[in-house]
């Protein structure tokens, strides 16, 4: 009997542990270890932000679920990864810590044949003073990454609200709460819901929101921006982007590190090395995102944590890490197995993999302060990364350890994206977006980098219908309920 | 509504050089039966998407 570890029961792990489990049978066991009881739907997280969802909407018990399955539940954080053993165990094992109630602190060791590294992302708060602490989340502004979060930064926009019924104007600051963070979607979904509901409130005129953002041009979301056909031309997304934000009159500051936060202001540097303050009464930035601190170790207990993981604490895979200057960058840098170069039987999926450099370009300011968006692993591609890597694995427990790998490579793979701009069953609207390839192939596709048969955009009230069947359709799929295998990630 | 997004523009601002929606492009964005249409097209286009990356 083989035993495949998962760590982190997120989207691509949830992904990832379900599908092996169901791929494997009983025959071989699938653990996985995950600190949180309940599965969170993230994307809708930002719907609880401004009050159109509650917390028991985008959450639902892991325990029952992966019952089911037959799957081995940790309700636990992992520690580190010995991949070698140590010099009293010949097997490889992964340490954990309980997060359980009543087993708090605890420690074991497992075992593991095969093991997935899909701890997502650290919300990293530390990086910019007053953002946050190492613990999380800072006294000074809000956050929609986690579901707690978010049920806290609706609770601050409903006092904001509140303000404006009684005639006191507010400053509204959405965007990236420093130089090098990655999903700027998350916060132009909610500055665009806050909007929405600032409208339904009635109290819109008495609000003065502004995007803050780490990217060079609006509309690069991380992945150098898009184009897409629109009316015969290939549109970038910069058009598309600013003119929405002009539409809904939400001005913007980009090119921005921002490096301290303190009550009610923010502080930051710009790409032309200008520095600047902006006030604001509510704010929610992005943190940026780093691995979450996994360390390794050999047999003899040597540290090799720099061997297993790149700097930036997440797990090498076989990307071209020695890609060097933009100029450089091919589509083929990017990992196609997410197979650890050191240890075969390990892999990294959705967050958690180390990518082999951003997507945009990067740049830093006449100070050296880098500022670019670092690359996002969305949804789909964390859920598509997660199905193959668990593909590989089965086939190697299933067909003997030289089965070929399945490939999965973000410049192979497209990503449908729908990017909420405000709820509501016949009000709402949202853009709905395809990009193919997500990392561009400037080779294959001169000029855009990406192919505009399949890149396109839209936004509208079928976009809004479609995040929301989207809801109901990842939940449901989450839970194993019958035909979930059927949809795609 | 046309000129009300136009407003909105700032001479020489940040959002001087992009482009406005009309009001027929606005009334479009909720127009359920336009949007209906355009919902089983954009599910279409995604699903095309879908099976190229899988
Ligand atoms: C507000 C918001 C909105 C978003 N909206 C969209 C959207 O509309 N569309 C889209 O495609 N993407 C969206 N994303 C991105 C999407 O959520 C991520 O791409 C996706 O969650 C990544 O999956 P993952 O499994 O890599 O990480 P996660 O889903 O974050 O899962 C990581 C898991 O690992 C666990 N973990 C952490 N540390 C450890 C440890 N030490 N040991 C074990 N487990 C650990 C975590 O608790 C978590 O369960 C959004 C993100 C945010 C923050």
């Amino acid at each position: 009997m083989a035993r495949l570890v998962v760590l982190g029961g997120g989207v691509s792990g949830h992904t990832a542990a379900t599908f092996a489990a169901k791929w494997l049978g009983s025959a071989h066991e699938v653990v996985v270890v995950t600190p949180n009881a309940k599965w969170n739907w993230i994307p809708s997280n930002i719907w609880v932000g401004v009050g159109e969802m509650s917390k028991e909407e985008v959450t639902f018990d892991l325990a029952p679920v992966y019952a089911k399955a037959g799957i081995n539940y940790k309700q636990a954080k992992a520690v580190s990864i010995n991949p070698e053993g140590s010099e009293l165990v010949n097997k490889p094992f992964v340490t954990i810590e309980y997060t359980l109630a009543g087993r708090e602190g605890m420690t074991e060791n497992i075992e593991y044949d095969y093991l997935i590294n899909a701890t997502g992302p650290k919300l990293n708060f530390g990086a910019t003073p007053g953002l946050g602490d190492a613990n999380g989340l800072g006294e000074f502004t809000v956050s929609v990454c986690t579901a707690d979060h978010a049920v806290h930064a609706n609770e601050e926009f409903q006092k904001s609200i509140q303000k404006m019924k009684k005639g006191e104007r507010q400053k509204f600051l959405i965007g990236t709460g420093h130089g090098l963070c990655t999903c700027q979607g998350a916060a132009f979904e909610y500055i665009f819901n806050i909007e929405h509901e600032l409208n339904k409130a009635g109290v819109r005129d008495m609000a003065d929101i502004k995007w803050i953002s780490n990217e060079s041009f609006l509309g690069d979301f991380g992945v150098g921006g898009l184009h897409m056909k629109s009316m015969g031309f290939a549109v970038s997304s910069k058009i598309f982007a600013e003119s929405l934000f002009t539409e809904r009159n939400v001005d913007w500051i980009i090119g921005a590190h921002v490096n301290k936060v303190e009550k009610g202001k923010v502080h930051y540097e710009l790409l032309s090395g200008e520095m600047g303050e902006e006030e604001f009464d509510f704010s929610m930035l992005i943190p940026p995102f780093a691995g979450v601190g996994l360390k390794a170790y050999a047999k003899d207990g040597t540290d090799i944590t720099a061997t297993v993981f790149a700097p930036n604490g997440f797990m090498k895979v076989d990307a071209n890490y020695a890609a060097g200057a933009y100029e450089n960058w091919k589509a083929s840098d990017w990992p196609k197995t997410y197979q650890n170069p050191t240890y075969g039987n390990m892999f990294a999926c959705g967050i958690a993999f180390a990518p082999p450099h951003p997507i945009s370009k990067p740049m830093s300011s006449p100070n050296g302060t880098p500022i670019n968006p670092t690359p996002p692993r969305t949804g789909m591609p964390s859920g598509i990364i997660g199905k193959a890597v668990a593909h590989s694995i089965c086939d190697r427990i299933l067909q003997g350890e030289n089965a070929p790998l399945h490939e999965a490579s973000m410049a192979h793979m497209g990503a449908a994206c729908v990017a909420s701009a405000g709820k509501g069953i016949f009000d709402g609207t949202a853009a709905a977006m395809t990009i193919y390839p997500v990392v561009p192939d400037f080779d294959k596709y001169p000029g855009t980098g990406r192919d505009t048969d399949y890149t396109f955009g839209e936004i509208g009230l079928a976009g809004h219908w479609i995040k929301h069947i989207l809801h109901h359709l990842f939940i449901w799929k989450a839970k194993l309920k019958a035909g979930w295998t059927l949809i795609p990630e | 509504m046309s000129k009300k997004v136009e407003h909105n523009i700032k001479a020489y601002g940040n959002n001087f050089t992009t482009m406005t929606p009309g009001p027929f492009a606005i009334k479009l964005r909720t127009c359920k039966i336009w949007q209906f249409i355009r919902f089983i097209i954009i599910n279409i286009k995604m699903l095309v998407v879908v099976r190229k990356s899988h």
